[in-house]
């Protein structure tokens, strides 16, 4: 009767944490979208922001976001998934995996803030370069890649081993096996992996104040040589990202319509957060029926 | 007898230990496998004996922490000799494993999957190789519409058949066997132990098993493992009909194990 009563209370002890936990979350959406939906508008979308009037968008900071995800991506994935694969296939249990473990691990800690420091000592002044696209993307990198070497390594120990066996048994070399058969097969959660950290650069303020900086030259939309002053696609150029814009309009703006700004902006992000949450699910879970479907 | 003196040797193991660091798990072990004949390796569970299936094409080395002394003559080429090109040992020795584990690919990229690798690249022979190996396993009628689907769809004895036809693929002279039979029905296992006595008209067959009936209906030869021992090696049907050591006796009645 006792344990029994016992049992009872801690099924209800989780339950209620577990409302908490979606309470929590469904309040914090319903009070972003609905101060910020209502400012979200084709034209707030769509023109650039402005310094003193009110009516000004978050054009070139949601490029910007965009495009340091998109840059972050290329550097991030090829080595986390290279480091990935050391760790899962290469790395020889002992003092020095644990080492370099216990380094990822830390790296993968480190307060995003003292990696923007970091930046700004290294990407913006040592380098000589200032506040650029690609200072950001490397910033943003540093604390990126332990999270792709994490998700691919479990994902490459997650694949059955069987087929590890039934590879290397046919005589296929090491090398050959972690090409077909092991990358292939964890591909659905190192995808799904990349798109979660995605998420994270998006949103990512701290780390970009120092390297990327807080203004956005007058770009042309229309210039695509990545080498003009004023082309967006320039990685040598400052870019206001829209997290450090939601940060920036608070702290320091001038502008009227501080609150409105924010809250669509604020709106903006975290539904692009949760489509890329979304999005990686969907295409995880779609990948891995495509690969293990009995038709 | 007469055909029994021209067969040719494929292994012969002399005096193998080896250790999982410090679990001694093979002692003195001597065995010769024959071509064309199916060996059979029987015990109870944790006598060594998918431990030694597994050193004969050297899979054992992807466990860390085994050390071997000896020798393991596969065709008089010592495989302890750090020399050994494994891609080569592995392509020339098959491996069929407890359960089937067929990629999630086509049934024809399962059967490509290591000619591919291996260097052949043209269609007409790579559609051959898929075609004879299903017809050597049995396989070919029940498939051959169907090359294309996943090889996640076919019944567990249909894949286990077709891990065979992939390692028959890259053209062995050796297939092991580590308990091919132990996850499947009755039926299905009928099917993969006639498959055994047609495949040792061209192969040497080397097959752990749990199951004495299965050692005693297929093999020619027979070997008895029991704490890393090989307690008795010999003709199947001597050591079913007269077992020479008490162990032997004991453990083929059903006495333990």
């Amino acid at each position: 009767m006792n344990s029994r009563i016992t049992d009872r209370i801690a099924t209800g002890i989780f339950y209620t944490i577990a409302a908490i936990m979606v309470a929590l979350l469904l309040y914090l959406f319903y009070f972003i979208l609905s101060n910020g939906v209502p400012q979200i508008s084709w034209d707030f979308l769509t023109s650039p922001s402005s310094a003193y009037q009110a009516g000004g968008g978050i054009r070139d900071q949601l490029f910007n976001s965009f495009y340091i995800l998109f840059i972050t991506m290329i550097i991030t994935v090829p080595l986390g998934v290279c480091g990935g694969v050391y760790m899962a296939e290469y790395a020889k249990p002992g003092k020095i995996t644990n080492f370099i473990r216990t380094c990822i691990e830390m790296l993968a800690s480190l307060p995003s803030i003292v990696v923007g420091l970091f930046g700004l000592l290294i990407f913006v002044n040592i380098t000589g370069w200032g506040y650029t696209i690609i200072g950001g993307a490397l910033a943003l990198t540093i604390f990126n890649i332990p999270v792709m070497v994490r998700v691919t390594e479990d994902a490459i120990n997650s694949v059955p081993k069987e087929l590890k066996e039934a590879s290397l048994a046919l005589g296929i070399t090491r090398w050959h096996t972690i090409k077909t058969v092991l990358l292939p097969y964890a591909f659905p959660g190192i995808l799904t992996g990349a798109i979660l950290a995605s998420g994270r650069v998006f949103g990512e303020a701290a780390a970009l104040l120092y390297t990327a900086g807080l203004s956005t030259p007058t770009l042309d939309y229309g210039n695509w040589n990545p080498l003009a002053e004023n082309s967006p696609l320039n990685i040598f150029r400052p870019a206001e990202t829209l997290a450090v814009h939601i940060w920036a309009v608070n702290t320091q703006g001038l502008i009227p319509d501080i609150r409105e700004v924010a809250n669509g902006a604020a709106a903006v992000l975290v539904i692009a957060v949760l489509v890329f949450n979304i999005l990686a699910r969907w295409l995880g879970s779609v990948i891995h029926k495509k690969l293990t479907a009995s038709k | 007898m007469q055909a029994a003196a021209t067969k040719e040797s494929i292994f012969q193991v002399n005096d193998l230990n080896l250790w999982y660091d410090d679990y001694h798990a093979l002692k003195d072990v001597n065995l010769e496998a024959l071509n064309n004949e199916i060996y059979a390796i029987i015990g109870p569970s944790g006598c060594g004996k998918s431990t030694f299936i597994k050193t004969l094409n050297l899979m054992i080395n992807t466990v860390p922490g085994v050390r071997m002394t000896g020798e393991i003559n596969y065709k008089e080429k010592n495989l302890l000799d750090s020399r050994v090109d494994l891609v080569d040992l592995r392509r020339n020795v098959g491996m069929i494993f407890q359960k089937g584990n067929p990629f999630p690919q086509s049934i024809y990229d399962n059967i490509v999957y290591g000619p591919k690798i291996h260097g052949i690249k043209k269609k007409s022979e790579l559609d051959e190789i898929v075609e004879t190996t299903l017809k050597d396993v049995a396989l070919w009628d029940e498939v051959k519409d169907r090359l294309k689907s996943s090889a996640m769809g076919l019944s567990g004895g249909q894949q286990q058949r077709l891990c065979i036809a992939r390692a028959l693929a890259t053209k062995p002279d050796v297939v092991l066997m580590d308990e091919p039979t132990s996850a499947l029905d009755p039926i299905s296992t009928l099917k993969i132990e006639e498959l055994m006595t047609e495949l040792k008209k061209k192969y040497c067959i080397v097959i752990v098993t749990h199951n004495m009936q299965q050692a005693s209906r297929i093999s020619d030869k027979t070997a008895f493992f029991l704490h890393g021992h090989v307690v008795e090696a010999t003709e199947t049907s001597k050591l079913f009909s007269n077992p020479e050591d008490k162990r032997t006796e004991d453990y083929i009645s059903g006495r333990f194990g």
